[in-house]
């Protein structure tokens, strides 16, 4: 729960930032997705209800992709904001039989829960046939609970980056890392410079940031396939694979001088306070954060794109890692409105006007780069079709939240205390272990 | 939102009964006299009666039921829940930690607001300290929380308590000059790391010269008066001469242990000649790194630069490490409360006769003596009640913990632990329950006392 409010709330102020630069070049794109009117008004008089968090800038750029749908169909579309708590928004709405037709979702592990529940409608053939059009297979199936598909992926958040100071980089006449052993190598370099290498949002608040250095770690060396069992708990985290993950992060985890404060410090730091650091008080070259991250720049003078930048979180592995979270589109009432919003929520179509107006990624990959308005989102999305088929979401939000999404416990705990005593790998996989079984009873 | 529901009504039910039991003894007189009809009684009793018993019965009750169901409410596990309680390592931390709390917190809180009670008793501007003790009381538990997460920062730039240490520490310690700072890695270099110090691999001989190259070393231990690194100054029979610089060429590239274009001297630090272990020579690097031994006789010694060069700043405290997280944020629980506990206290004190006091100083008694032997024997009744106050508030201590550990087990208090089971990600509300049922448990005995207390004043 608690990373994804994060990251979404994270979100949101990065849409502020981006679509602020975007704004003008972004009224035209949306424009342009508005002005094809193909369906003819095929859904005249039909009002439906959308409900989904986002407020203010990136409610506004939803609303324009919502203007497109009414555009093209003819339909009235009525935006409610569920606030920073999505389920305590929807849940009693629910239980009350009065859902909105169509709600986004933070994680998938609520449409599960939802789905269990049966408040959800399957979607329609055609709009299956539209996200197997779009999509990879494996975020399909996130969106299916018991084989049955419901969701659709719709905005996602860019996990797999690393953002660093260009300006330290060149005065150490370092190049952005390709490989793992580079960025090891780039952080000796840096330090040889005297420019402590990272700061470690591993407070026991924000150790999310934890699970996903090791998630990138992890699906570049053991592959797509045994991240997807490890997230569902097929193997264990007693895996020789999951120790050779933990080995590699110690790697850097695992130096103090590499962290900025040293472990003391580290292991205090929240997530906003690890990039002001970097971009606000310029104490260490390099930090981890997704392209939310963009939001907590924009706080400090540094400007992102010049004075920040990101490069691919560097292969441990065989697998260029690309990790994503983000908001699965759900239908919760019956009726045509809803599945031809769905349909086009699915389409590269609606992708296209919402990429233009900036603040926004997706894995649908018939939304070409070209579409994207800022830079930065741009080479991210490049990334994440490079990768391909070999994307996967967010291991932790997959996982229950008493294992994945608690501070003080479960796997940002143990991934802590491997921060404070980097060499005791068998005992954290033990820990891990532990925590998982019981989280996945 | 069961959380607050459960709370408050532990705290309200005991004065309930205090208000209803202690009139008793004057009722049974006065049902003589007047003797209202029961039905009228009950009709006035039963709104009362209804929102106690919807608002405190039914949770207690509820919750007991509760705790002894599992996570999902449908199996029946019997006392599961509370031997879980003193089960696993964060469950025993949270006992621990609570324990320390109700020893540590009321004890202290009391102590100091007996202090500043007495004390301010005696100034001209004891309403002035005092509205000032007080004023935190006025802060919301969620507001301090932040506060003084901020006070309690590992940075000292940021967190007033390290400032304050490191400060402190600087006026008796010698700043260091280039913490961190050290050779290049890998081998085949000339100079190595050597008992926190750096040494020469190679021996120099008197007269000749020694390259000393450092890396590492952080712009801001850098001092604004360093110049570019010059070769050394050509040394003669009899002295010793070499530089110490920083070896990196900004950008990169240039060549390694030497003193290229761009690289800047390391001015202030201390070198040292040594030969079997006995300083020999000593110089300090002028502003380009060169230095200069005279008087160095013949033979061959490594250069040392000793450890004092390198050695770390001194950064403060690690408040929120596993060790003083719980003290610090007693410390700021005491903050809170210092002035609650004074109030009460100086009320106390202005009840004492006088008269006790003036007598116990006509006899010769010092002040401390009044204050050990009159004073507080006195107050001794008021400080029970606070004492015992502050038990029933420090048992269920749940904001200060959340916002300052910031979820960090090793802060972790019963109350935190019954939210993080129920509510926080645990996902196991029996677990919760049981939790809850404890502190309601152990609250008891304290609630008991000051209702009888209260009767007892009454009467």
């Amino acid at each position: 729960m608690r990373v994804s409010r994060r990251v979404l709330s994270a979100a949101v102020a990065a849409g502020l930032v981006v679509s602020g630069a975007a704004a003008c070049g972004g009224d035209d794109d949306g424009g342009d997705g508005g002005s094809t009117p193909s369906g003819g008004g095929a859904l005249k008089g039909t009002t439906i209800e959308v409900a989904a968090k986002w407020t203010g800038p990136e409610e506004a750029n939803f609303r324009k992709v919502l203007q497109a749908f009414e555009k093209k169909t003819g339909a009235k579309v009525n935006y409610a904001s569920t606030g920073e708590n999505t389920d305590a928004y929807l849940g009693p709405r629910i239980e009350a039989k009065n859902p909105p037709d169509v709600a986004l979702l933070p994680q998938p592990g609520l449409m599960q829960q939802y789905a269990k529940k049966g408040a959800l409608k399957p979607l329609a053939p055609d709009v299956v046939t539209e996200v197997g059009n779009n999509f990879s297979p494996y975020w399909k199936e996130l969106g299916s609970a018991d084989g049955k598909p419901y969701g659709v992926m719709v905005k996602a958040a860019y996990k797999s980056i690393l953002w660093y100071r260009p300006q330290v980089f060149s005065d150490a006449g370092v190049q952005p890392p390709k490989s793992w052993a580079d960025l090891v190598k780039t952080a000796g370099t840096l330090q040889d410079a005297g420019t402590t290498p990272f700061t470690l949002a591993a407070g026991p608040q924000d150790s999310w940031t934890l699970t996903d250095w090791f998630e990138n770690v992890y699906l570049s060396q053991a592959g797509p396939d045994n991240y997807d069992k490890l997230a569902k708990h097929e193997i264990k985290w007693t895996d020789p694979t999951v120790g050779k993950a933990l080995e590699t992060l110690a790697q850097i985890w695992g130096k103090g001088d590499f962290l900025n404060g040293g472990v003391a410090t580290a292991t205090k730091t929240k997530f906003d306070e690890s990039v002001t650091q970097v971009f606000g008080q310029e104490k260490a070259a390099m930090v981890y954060g997704g392209d939310f991250a963009a939001a907590n720049i924009a706080t400090t003078k540094a400007k992102v794109g010049t004075d920040a930048q990101v490069f691919a979180f560097p292969a441990a592995g065989t697998t260029p890692p690309a990790i994503l979270g983000g908001d699965v589109a759900v239908a919760l009432k019956d009726g045509k409105g809803a599945q031809e919003l769905m349909k086009f929520l699915a389409s590269p179509e609606a992708g296209k006007v919402w990429a233009g107006l900036g603040g926004y990624l997706t894995p649908n990959k018939n939304v070409p780069s070209s579409a994207y308005s800022d830079p930065i989102a741009k080479q991210l999305i490049e990334q994440i079709q490079k990768s391909g088929d070999a994307a996967r979401y967010d291991m932790s939000d997959l996982a229950p939240a008493a294992f994945g999404a608690t501070p003080g416990k479960g796997e940002w705990e143990a991934l802590r205390a491997f921060v404070q005593h980097p060499t005791d790998v068998k005992g954290t996989q033990a820990k891990l272990e532990a925590e998982a079984a019981k989280a996945y009873k | 939102m069961k959380a607050p529901n459960e709370e408050a009504p532990k705290e309200q039910a005991p004065p309930a009964v205090a208000g209803g039991a202690a009139p008793a003894p004057r009722g049974r007189t006065a049902r003589e006299r007047l003797n209202p009809p029961s039905w009228l009684a009950m009709t006035f009793l039963l709104p009362a009666l209804l929102l106690l018993g919807f608002l405190v019965v039914y949770p207690i009750v509820y919750s007991v039921i509760r705790s002894f169901f599992d996570a999902s409410g449908d199996g029946f596990v019997g006392v599961d829940n509370y031997t879980g309680v003193f089960k696993g390592h964060d469950n025993l931390v949270a006992v621990r930690n609570t324990a320390i709390w109700v020893v540590v917190a009321p004890t202290v809180v009391t102590i100091v607001g007996l202090v500043f009670a007495v004390l301010t008793e005696r100034i001209r501007w004891g309403t002035v300290f005092k509205l000032v003790v007080f004023m935190p009381m006025a802060i919301s538990f969620l507001a301090s929380g932040v506060i003084f997460r901020l006070v309690y920062q590992q940075d000292p730039d940021k967190g007033v308590a390290n400032a304050a240490l490191v400060a402190i520490h600087d006026t008796f310690a010698q700043g260091t000059t280039y913490p961190g700072a050290g050779p290049r890695n890998g081998g085949n270099q000339p100079v190595r790391a050597e008992g926190g110090g750096v040494v020469t691999v190679n021996q120099v001989a008197a007269g000749q010269s020694a390259l000393v190259p450092l890396l590492k070393v952080k712009p801001e231990y850098l001092p604004k008066d360093a110049k570019p690194a010059a070769r050394a100054p050509a040394s003669q029979p009899g002295r010793l001469t070499g530089t110490v610089w920083f070896d990196f060429t900004k950008g990169g590239g240039g060549q390694p242990n030497a003193p290229n274009a761009g690289e800047s001297g390391l001015p202030g630090i201390k070198v040292e000649a040594v030969k079997d272990g006995k300083v020999v020579a000593k110089a300090t690097t002028g502003a380009d790194g060169t230095f200069t031994m005279k008087k160095v006789p013949d033979g061959s010694y490594t250069i040392r630069l000793p450890a004092g060069n390198f050695t770390a700043a001194y950064n403060g405290a690690e408040w929120l490490g596993g060790t003083l997280i719980t003290p610090a944020i007693i410390g700021s629980y005491l903050w809170v409360w210092a002035g609650f506990a004074m109030v009460l206290i100086a009320a106390g004190l202005a009840a004492i006769p006088r008269d006790a006091l003036e007598a116990a100083r006509v006899d010769g008694a010092t002040e401390w003596q009044v204050f050990r032997r009159v004073t507080i024997p006195l107050l001794a009744p008021v400080l029970v009640v606070v004492l015992v106050t502050l038990v029933i508030n420090v048992l269920k201590v749940f904001d200060l913990v959340y916002i300052i550990g910031g979820g960090d087990p090793d802060a972790s208090v019963l109350a935190l632990q019954m939210w993080t089971e129920s509510f926080g990600g645990g996902d196991d509300q029996g677990a919760g329950s049981a939790i809850a049922v404890l502190l309601f448990v152990l609250v008891l005995p304290a609630m008991l006392f000051n209702v009888r207390r209260i009767r007892q004043e009454r009467s």
